[in-house]
């Protein structure tokens, strides 16, 4: 099995978002046709699920964040070529921890050690659940993909099993956490009134612009994206790439774990069977459209987020298995029109020869720093 | 004493679906293309055999249609990797999410349904009643155990000796060497998809005509368990099957011991048997030697 190759297919043009969203709301058009609906009226139910109301609003961000936290787990363990397809069973093993201590705190615990702690304990298990495939990479040479998939497999049959045996609950969900590592809700901005939004969008941004910023500055950071560009010539370099590779997957499991403040600090205050499910294979979307910049990652999880939260929008009219149907359309959209828009520029009898002092393509990809593109000099 | 016995048709008949799937996925990764999606093609084949079955009251034109999806969705994974040059695991994991969205959505539009279709008969043929002989009969007379049975059979040696079988393993070893001796690799790897394709519905098939219904995400993982079995047996057909078997034999002891001693805990461990027992295969080098070498590489169309 080959790495994961970082060239292109992060660009967005003009002319993939066109063929993207045509076709999405072809399918679209056809499955409201499917169920005796008018596509117009459906979409406008869900926007008005949505971006419509303010209330839609904050859901859209609740929905967002586990999302946006696993993309970027992705994103991060990507960068250093390495496929982390198991932030699932990452975010619901932490998930479940998190809740367990959280729920053992005393009362009296103040949130400013409450949450430090609960979101300590969530990371450590996130990312030591992905250390185990890191490890099996980086010194046994398993490939990650394998090793994620049958890690999230035994965490769906250990999660049960704990809750059941280990916890002793006789329903599938943990006691209810302490008051301090609760997350705010993001009640007080009045337009957000009543939804699900909490403080742990922000936070979720936040992390995102953040772990950019230190995979460009940082010296790890540069480490691992070497490492995904060619870990030979960095071997060659002295760059201890199994270190770097255990790293990276490591922190790409603690971030993953750091969905648990959208879903249990956030939201529910306890944990249930398959709470935040979904996240994680969903934020493997959400990497592959955004990896370009942070505000393409940030925009790819409101994206789904949006998906998600117009489907209950719309369940009453189009089930709401619809908007998943078309997450999975995306998905293979936006992956598959890589190659055609690729193909396309490459051909030199049909694309349009770029004009010697503008940019090729119009990209949302962010411009090298130190050397200006020459269109914006003009 | 006989749940003991029983155990032996039960075996059998769980390891169907198991032992399909991952036939398919060596079919699918011998000739060179990462696999995930099997949780797709089984969760497709049994609602479109269903379906099909419901629709025409006919239970072969429900198998023709679950094998037919089967053959779609696999051979749509293979021009997706080959053609789109999606990345093959990011495609499988699209093609599992979509066909579990795409067989509720399709439950709720045809049937109104959140959970599960309407009920089918069985093939149903062999002696009636609860002995051990009687039940071991009607396992092995299904038509659709049959069938998984002689294609099962038939894959190593249609994979180690046939013409088709060497020029795939060929695709899956190197598909540059294959390419420089005239072999079309895409179109090879088409041809291995749609094979692995209507393997692996069958038993999708056998999951839910055993059900006599169809189940919203029936698959339950079992796309996983045979991606392990895969990984276990070296990527080799008739091992493949074999270690399927022996997970059969797993989950009916488990099952067994539930009926003993009510619902033990402990026995749910077992489930992690398969996931493990591939990690520490892999880890200590036995599965990774075995593994095709062009596993996931491309041809450049230059």
């Amino acid at each position: 099995m080959s790495g994961p190759s970082a060239a292109d297919g992060g660009r967005v043009t003009y002319w993939r978002v066109l063929f993207v969203v045509s076709a999405t709301l072809l399918v679209l058009a056809l499955l409201c046709f499917a169920f005796g609906q008018a596509p117009h009226a459906v979409l406008a139910r869900a926007f008005a699920g949505t971006w419509g109301t303010p209330y839609g609003i904050g859901q859209v961000m609740f929905k967002a964040t586990p999302l946006l936290f696993c993309g970027l787990a992705f994103h991060v363990a990507f960068r250093a070529g390495l496929f982390n397809i198991g932030a699932e069973g990452q975010l619901a093993l932490a998930s479940l921890a998190a809740a367990w201590v959280a729920s053992k705190l005393p009362a009296s615990v103040p949130a400013v050690v409450a949450l430090p702690a609960t979101l300590a304990v969530a990371m450590l298990v996130g990312g030591g659940y992905a250390a185990i495939a890191g490890v099996l990479r980086a010194r046994f040479g398993v490939h990650e993909i394998i090793a994620g998939i049958m890690l999230n497999r035994s965490a769906d049959v250990l999660l049960p099993w704990v809750l059941a045996a280990g916890l002793g609950a006789d329903s599938m969900r943990s006691a209810d956490i302490a008051q301090g590592a609760r997350l705010p809700r993001l009640d007080f901005i009045p337009g957000l009134h009543g939804s699900a939004a909490s403080l742990a969008f922000p936070l979720a941004v936040l992390c995102t612009f953040g772990l950019y910023l230190w995979l460009d500055r940082s010296r790890a950071g540069r480490e691992m994206r070497w490492i995904g560009q060619g870990p030979d010539a960095c071997l060659a370099q002295g760059v201890e790439v199994p270190r770097r590779r255990i790293e990276a997957m490591c922190l790409s499991g603690a971030v993953a774990a750091l969905g648990v403040t959208g879903t249990v600090l956030g939201y529910k205050g306890y944990y249930e069977l398959g709470l935040g499910s979904g996240a994680g294979f969903s934020g493997i979307a959400v990497a592959m459209l955004g990896r370009a910049h942070p505000v393409a990652l940030v925009s790819a999880a409101l994206l789904f987020g949006t998906l998600a939260q117009a489907g209950l929008a719309v369940n009453a009219s189009v089930p709401k298995e619809a908007m998943a149907v078309l997450e999975a359309l995306v998905i293979l959209l936006v992956a598959g029109s890589a190659h055609g828009d690729r193909a396309r520029r490459a051909r030199p009898g049909r694309a349009k020869p770029p004009a010697p002092d503008a940019p090729a393509e119009p990209s949302l990809d962010a411009p090298a720093e130190g050397a200006p593109s020459p269109g914006s000099t003009a | 004493m006989s749940s003991w016995l029983s155990m032996l048709p039960e075996t059998l008949r769980i390891s169907v679906p198991y032992a399909c799937a991952a036939v398919a996925g060596v079919w699918a990764e011998r000739s060179g293309v990462i696999h995930i999606g099997l949780e797709a093609v089984l969760l497709t084949s049994s609602f479109s055999s269903v379906a099909a079955a419901v629709a025409s009251g006919s239970l072969l034109v429900g198998m023709l249609a679950g094998v037919l999806a089967g053959v779609v969705v696999s051979v749509g994974h293979a021009l997706l990797v080959e053609r789109a040059r999606v990345d093959a695991v990011v495609s499988g994991v699209a093609l599992n999410l979509l066909a579990y969205a795409a067989t509720r959505l399709a439950l709720r539009g045809l049937y109104d349904s959140a959970s599960n279709s309407p009920s089918i008969a069985g093939f149903d043929l062999g002696p009636k009643g609860g002995d051990v002989g009687a039940m071991l009969a009607r396992v092995l007379l299904d038509p659709v155990t049959l069938g998984a049975a002689l294609v099962i059979a038939a894959s190593p040696w249609l994979l180690a000796r046939t013409r088709l079988g060497l020029r795939l393993r060929a695709c899956g070893e190197s598909p540059e060497a294959a390419r420089s001796l005239g072999i079309d690799v895409v179109r090879t790897r088409v041809l291995a998809l749609a094979i692995s394709g209507a393997i692996g519905a069958l038993g999708g098939v056998h999951l839910a005509f055993d059900q006599h219904r169809f189940e919203s995400g029936m698959s339950a993982g079992r796309g996983f368990i045979a991606l392990a079995a895969v990984v276990l047996s070296g990527w080799r057909a008739g091992r493949a099957a074999l270690a399927c078997l022996v997970f059969g034999a797993l989950e009916a002891l488990q099952i067994a011991l539930q009926d003993v001693s009510g619902t033990s805990k402990a026995t749910t461990l077992v489930q992690l048997l398969p996931y493990v027992a591939t990690l520490v295969v892999l880890a200590l080098g036995i599965g990774r030697a075995a593994a095709p070498r062009g596993l996931g590489q491309r041809v450049d169309d230059g």
